[in-house]
């Protein structure tokens, strides 16, 4: 039974973190470059982290499996970053940011956490701009602000569609000075396969270099994870196609606990799907949820017709029928379910009846074309090179599409997982969300941990580690270690079956969508956990790699991700069918109020659920951590 | 009703580079591909070319590609002669089989270019860029040192220009349009961006020299003012900041061989 210690600070939810950064303990700056710690992932959690630490004067070990730290997926963020500035004068400050951001995650999150994030939100701002991060501004120079989706005041800071490309690109400028200084050694090209445990401690990784084929081992006195989500298990999702839960389910099966799986976030607006060979689905901003109107027609007849030849009063524009107060603005899981609805009804638009209207006629008329293309341009650009078609003239298709994942390895309020050494940033923890992500939310998260909290937190351990004590490389673990990545590579690479990794991926993803996707019951959870592990069989038994693990291989590559996607979704099933009540982006259809909206069971599942792994063939163990509302009352979610 | 597509299936040849590896000898193959969507992507169509491969037990091609949105960088095919492809602002994840007619022969080449080494097939290694980045593409500005960020006005004008500039993927792209496999658009928006920011100035001069010099020692070679660069890059990013870049440099140059000697030695009491 892993022991699950929040060590959440004590006093004033305001004063926690002030109070915190005094009471932990630092390592001497003489000591610190003493210490090697390696960053896995590359993103903005990943490359603020690896930065900051070297800044601080700890060794940094950085590894990314892409060729460039800036290609990792923070990049295609393209809305916002919240944080609590209230340069608008509309009422904004830290606890509405914290507010928000709790219910908006159901009330699901660590209410010290959340505060912690909404406090560092403004040093990110302050951080970015001195970087040099281009963001949008307003004639007098000051920097803009637009609205997301589940707030009622003007807090998102962006840089046209592109503000995670512009981030990132800030962070990689502040990692690539490191690099050129020194202080940070670069692995691109290089995917970590395993986490190595040294008398429980977390003291390095296992690499393979995905140009040469070589496996190296890698030793340090702590190890970072902030290697991204898990939504490429559904397949078909926002992500790049290289997005992979390997590091953290690797590091799952050697004992980190991996919490809160089910929660997963459909985001309402994607370009619907078009066909089989189907790689990805593209986003469309939520920032055009500020001046597109949603709608479907209100007569199931009319789905078929041509929506200029639908009248205004054949049209239902249901989110702001439904949530008057919030209107398009409804958080992402109402939204998404919502469409769904609307489909389900029979009312959906498009060839495949899948999709609904996002509508920029009556923004056209009121702002005119300029000031619609100079908000939102490139995504309308977007749209048209991939349907065609324009939506300066017929609105947009839009349906939901899995966008991110608030699970994650559970850490405590340092960011530590319950393996001590083992830190974890960004989506690959499931610290801040709850149960659901607001908009312009998870640049806000990946910048504060990689920033501002890991770099003091991890002093804390490290303090408490001797100098230089770093375990060898040639020790059993590390053996063991590299002797578990080689068979897996060898076993891939014999089975020899008759079908493509794609082949199995697509499959899962259909069944993780049909059985465990928007909305999730009891039976559709029970037929997944039959069929999930007879595709893993079947995976196993199979699935053909080609080519040799001595040089690039990218269905070497790809395989191995496909293999842990079939088992994080098994448990991310398992998760779902355990927690018999509805909340943020976990629906379970049981669990309903009469007009669709989720019904919490507070009683019964105010806890984070965290899995730990048992040895193959066994069952997992469901730990829980008690979530403790102090200063917040649970109350249930209204946007109407 | 939106025009479905979807129905009106046709077939293309690929006419792809293979090479297993750096001093091995490269050659085209081709390779049917008789069912193609015009919704489909043409990194999707490689997907599918790939499964085929596969199961017939050759080698897939292997290509860079990774958010498949435009936005990354990583994707980078020369098509038909043309980094990118034939769309005009576009990444060559961002290209769709419409662009193409029935019975096409598409000739697929990665980018070439001397300081982009040939990793595998279409794949290459960039890591100049990086590099390039390392020696100056930054504000030296410790996390926690930063003043609020409205203390420091931009004009709208200077931050959508930096902006422009700052939209750059890294593709290399431009590099391989170029006959002289010139990275200077590139570097140019990356100077640029850092440049027209007040927060940039402090460094201005050192990084244009850094990063002029890196790029130099990387092997690319010089603008022939011939704008091919601007003309593929997926981000349509201006050759002007080109002239921004060498405006920049020249100045620079200027001054570092003229500046006044400062007698500070650091330390203190």
């Amino acid at each position: 039974m892993a022991k699950l210690e929040s060590k959440t600070p004590s006093g004033p939810l305001e004063q926690k973190w002030e109070k915190h950064k005094t009471e932990i303990k630092l390592v001497n700056p003489a000591n610190k470059r003493k210490y090697e710690v390696i960053v896995v992932g590359a993103g903005l959690a990943g490359s603020s982290s690896a930065a900051t630490l070297a800044e601080l004067g700890y060794k940094v070990k950085s590894f990314v499996f892409h060729d460039s730290p800036r290609r990792a997926h923070s990049i295609a963020a393209q809305g916002g970053i919240n944080a609590a500035k209230n340069y608008q004068n509309d009422g904004d400050s830290v606890h509405r940011l914290f507010y928000d951001t709790l219910k908006g995650g159901d009330y699901r999150a660590r209410e010290s956490n959340v505060h912690r994030l909404a406090e560092v939100s403004v040093n990110i701002i302050d951080q970015c701009a001195a970087q040099g991060v281009p963001f949008a501004r307003e004639y007098g120079g000051l920097l803009a602000n637009r609205s997301f989706g589940g707030a009622q005041v003007s807090r998102t800071f962006y840089a046209r569609g592109q503000t995670g490309q512009q981030l990132l690109l800030g962070a990689y400028s502040a990692l690539s000075r490191m690099v050129g200084q020194g202080a940070i050694e670069l692995h691109t090209n290089s995917e970590m396969l395993d986490l190595v445990i040294v008398d429980g401690h977390a003291k390095g990784i296992i690499v393979r270099d995905l140009i040469t084929g070589q496996i190296t081992r890698h030793s340090a006195d702590a190890v970072v994870l902030a290697t991204g989500g898990y939504g490429n298990v559904f397949n078909l999702s926002t992500y790049a196609r290289g997005s992979n839960a390997t590091a953290i389910w690797r590091a799952y099966k050697r004992g980190a606990c991996l919490a809160n799986p089910c929660y997963t976030q459909i985001h309402p607006t994607c370009i619907p799907v078009s066909g089989d060979y189907q790689s990805k689905l593209t986003l469309m901003s939520e920032s055009l949820r500020n001046d597109g109107r949603i709608w479907v027609p209100k007569k199931k007849e009319d789905a078929g017709k041509e929506p200029g030849s639908i009248p205004e009063a054949n049209r239902d524009y249901y989110l702001e029928r439904i949530y008057p107060s919030f209107g398009n603005l409804a958080p992402r899981d109402v939204s998404s379910r919502a469409a769904m609805r609307m489909c389900n009804e029979g009312r959906g638009v498009g060839p495949t009846g899948l999709g609904v209207y996002l509508d920029f006629a009556d923004a056209i008329k009121r702002l005119g074309e300029p000031a619609v293309r100079e908000r939102y341009g490139n995504l309308f650009d977007i749209y048209h090179e991939i349907t065609a078609e324009d939506a300066y003239k017929t609105p947009m298709r839009i349906f939901p599409a899995v966008h991110y994942t608030m699970g994650g390895l559970w850490v405590d309020y340092n960011l530590m997982s319950n393996i001590p050494g083992l830190f974890v940033l960004g989506e690959a923890n499931f610290s801040d969300h709850g149960a659901n992500r607001l908009g312009a939310s998870a640049l806000m998260q990946g910048l504060a941990d990689g920033y501002f909290v890991l770099p003091y937190t991890i002093g804390d351990y490290l303090a408490g580690q001797k100098p230089a004590s770093r375990p060898s490389t040639e020790s059993t673990e590390f053996k063991q270690a590299e002797d578990n990545v080689r068979s897996m590579t060898q076993r891939l690479l014999a089975t020899k079956g008759k079908e493509p990794v794609s082949h199995f991926h697509k499959r899962l993803g259909k069944i993780m969508w049909e059985h465990c996707g928007m909305a999730r019951t009891k039976e559709s959870l029970e037929s997944a956990l039959q069929l999930i592990p007879a595709l893993r069989e079947e995976f196993w038994a199979n699935v053909n790699v080609p080519g040799s693990a001595e040089t690039l291989n990218q269905s070497l590559e790809q395989a191995g991700r496909v293999a842990d996607f079939i088992e994080l979704g098994e448990l991310l099933c398992r998760d779902a069918l355990t927690r018999e009540e509805s909340c943020g982006g976990h629906f379970r259809e049981e669990y309903q109020y009469p007009d669709g909206e989720c019904k919490r069971d507070d009683e019964k599942f105010a806890h984070v659920a965290a899995w730990e792994y048992q040895g193959e063939g066994k069952a997992p163990l469901r730990n829980i951590e008690p979530l403790n509302y102090e200063f917040t009352k649970m109350s249930v979610r209204s946007y109407k | 009703m939106v025009a479905n597509n979807s129905t009106r299936i046709f077939s293309v040849t690929l006419r792809v580079w293979r090479q297993s590896g750096p001093g091995q000898p490269g050659k085209f193959v081709d390779y049917p591909a008789p069912q193609v969507s015009p919704d489909m992507s043409f990194l999707e169509l490689l997907d599918v070319v790939n499964d085929g491969l596969t199961l017939t037990g050759e080698e897939p091609i292997a290509f860079a590609h990774d958010c498949r949105e435009g936005i990354c960088g990583t994707c980078s095919c020369t098509i038909n002669g043309k980094p990118h492809g034939p769309g005009k602002g576009v990444a060559t994840c961002q290209v769709y089989m419409r662009s193409f007619r029935d019975g096409d022969v598409i000739v697929v080449e990665p980018f070439r270019a001397k300081a982009f080494p040939l990793v595998k097939d279409l794949v290459t290694d960039r890591e100049a860029f990086d590099k390039i980045q390392q020696a100056g593409g930054f504000i030296s500005v410790r996390t926690g040192a930063a003043p609020d960020a409205n203390s420091i006005p931009v004009p709208k004008d200077d931050a959508d220009l930096a902006m422009d500039a700052a939209a750059c993927i890294g593709c290399g792209a431009c590099v391989a349009a170029c006959k002289n496999a010139s990275a200077m658009l590139f570097v140019a928006a990356k100077v640029s961006h850092l440049g027209l920011m007040p927060q940039g100035q402090p460094e201005r001069d050192r990084r244009v020299l850094a990063m002029v010099q890196t790029m130099d020692e990387a092997g690319f070679g010089n603008c022939a003012n011939q704008y091919e660069c601007s003309a593929v890059c997926p981000k349509l990013i201006s050759h002007d900041f080109i002239a921004r870049m060498n405006r920049d440099y020249v100045s620079a140059l200027f001054r570092e061989n003229f500046k006044p000697a400062s007698n500070a030695t650091g330390g203190g009491a």
